[in-house]
Formats: structure tokens, C-alpha cells, sequence
């Protein structure tokens, strides 16, 4: 039973490389914050995966939910393309 | 700034809202049994209202409600400290003694019970109130002063 656990734990930190490589090469900010969410909602199942719940929840709810949300209202306040004019 | 999404994101957050803080206020008051407590089920809380403010818009006017709450929570986590001070700061004097959150803790395994717990359970509630307040003030404000960009095309712009 133990290399299933081992394969999870490969599944979601190569996820978490892809989704975190997604953060730096979106030129559209509203993307990159929400690849940023879903990085940060793998990053939470990681901590679920090594037995830290507690963790878990705190990442989840402030990583994926709350940061988003911020970033999100920050980038309405400014342009949503990246770019130098 | 006041916004306005399309039916389909406002019916969807309108129902996920009530779930996501429901669960939040079960992990607040389930601190002591289970895994979560004050700060996480309070940022669960403010999770579902930044939901509603994304779908809505920063409606109404809620600075003074989210302060006073904030200071509401606070102030009952500092009371509740200075009120053990006869031994130390934090003394649990509920614990054991039958009244509000007072009961025995039975020895061995057991499923846990919510009337356990103390002073613990009491301050899990008042940093619940704290970080509901303090992340959804949070939210608002950024809201409020946000600006009105276009996040999709069929977003109907509701004016102020």
C-alpha cells in the first residue's frame, strides 16, 4: 500500500512544478492568479498527503481563496496584460 | 466600485455561499476536537464572503459592522486571557468545573465531545470573530477602491 502513496505524492509535486511554471509564463495577470490559486490548492493536498490537516486547511483557505481574491482586485485596479509600453 | 457578473456566477456563489460558512463556524467550533480552530475556520469564513464580494461587488457600507466586530474579538480574546490572571495568563478555570464548556473529559477512547474544552473553545471564538472581521474588512476595502477593468465581456457594468 505504500507506493500508492508514493505515486500521489509524484502526481501533485509535478503538478505543482506545471502549475507553478504556469504562474511565470502567463502574460494574462488574471491567469497567472488563478494558476497561482490551483498551485496553491496542490500545495494544501501536499500538506493533506504528509499528515498535516491542520496545514491543509489554513493553505487552502488563505492560499487559494483569499490571495486570489486580493490579487484579482489589484489587478482591476491596473492593466490585466503584462507588458512594457 | 460597484460590479456586477453574470446571472450564472451570482446564482452559483448565492448557493455555495451558505455551505462554505457553515463549515467554516463548524471549524471554529469544533477547534478543540479536530483539526482547524479560530484561524482557520475564520479565513474559511471570509473565504465565502470574498466569493459573494467577487460575484456582487462591494455592496453597501460595512467598514463600522467589520471594526466593531474585529474589536469585539479582540477584546473578549484579551478578557479572556486577563481573566485566568489569579494563576497565569491563559489559567483554563472552565475546564472541569460543569459550567459553560465545563464538562469531564472522559478517560480512554472516545469520540470526542463539544462541551469540553474551556477557555479553549472561547478564545477558538472570539480569534474566529477576530479573522472573519479583519480578512473580510480586508476584502472590502480592496473591493471598494478597485477599479472597473473588463474581467469578461458579457459582465454587465452596474454604476455606482
Amino acid at each position: 500500500m505504500f507506493w500508492i502513496y508514493q505515486i500521489l505524492h509524484l502526481l501533485v509535486l509535478l503538478s505543482l512544478i506545471v502549475t507553478a511554471l504556469a504562474v511565470v509564463r502567463f502574460k494574462d495577470l488574471i491567469s497567472a492568479a488563478i494558476s497561482l490559486g490551483a498551485s496553491s490548492l496542490l500545495l494544501s493536498l501536499e500538506f493533506y498527503l504528509l499528515r498535516a490537516p491542520d496545514v491543509a486547511i489554513a493553505e487552502a483557505a488563505v492560499g487559494a481563496a483569499l490571495t486570489t481574491a486580493i490579487y484579482i482586485f489589484a489587478i482591476k485596479s491596473t492593466e490585466r496584460e503584462e507588458g512594457y509600453k | 466600485m460597484n460590479w456586477k457578473m453574470s446571472r450564472v456566477v451570482t446564482t452559483i456563489a448565492d448557493v455555495l455561499v451558505a455551505p462554505i460558512a457553515i463549515f467554516g463556524i463548524y471549524l471554529i467550533l469544533h477547534g478543540h476536537l479536530t483539526p482547524g480552530g479560530g484561524f482557520q475556520g475564520g479565513a474559511v469564513v471570509a473565504s465565502s464572503t470574498a466569493l459573494l464580494i467577487i460575484a456582487h461587488g462591494a455592496f453597501g457600507e460595512h467598514k463600522k459592522d467589520l471594526s466593531s466586530l474585529e474589536s469585539t474579538g479582540l477584546t473578549l480574546f484579551i478578557l479572556l486571557a486577563l481573566f485566568g490572571l489569579g494563576y497565569t495568563m491563559f489559567y483554563n478555570y472552565l475546564a472541569g468545573t460543569g459550567t459553560l464548556f465545563g464538562a469531564e473529559v472522559p478517560s480512554g477512547i472516545n469520540p470526542g465531545y463539544i462541551n469540553t474544552g474551556g477557555t479553549v473553545t472561547l478564545m477558538n471564538i472570539a480569534v474566529g470573530m477576530e479573522v472573519i472581521a479583519a480578512l473580510s474588512l480586508i476584502l472590502w476595502m480592496m473591493a471598494k477602491r478597485s477599479g472597473s477593468m473588463d474581467l469578461e465581456t458579457s459582465r454587465s457594468e452596474v454604476e455606482e
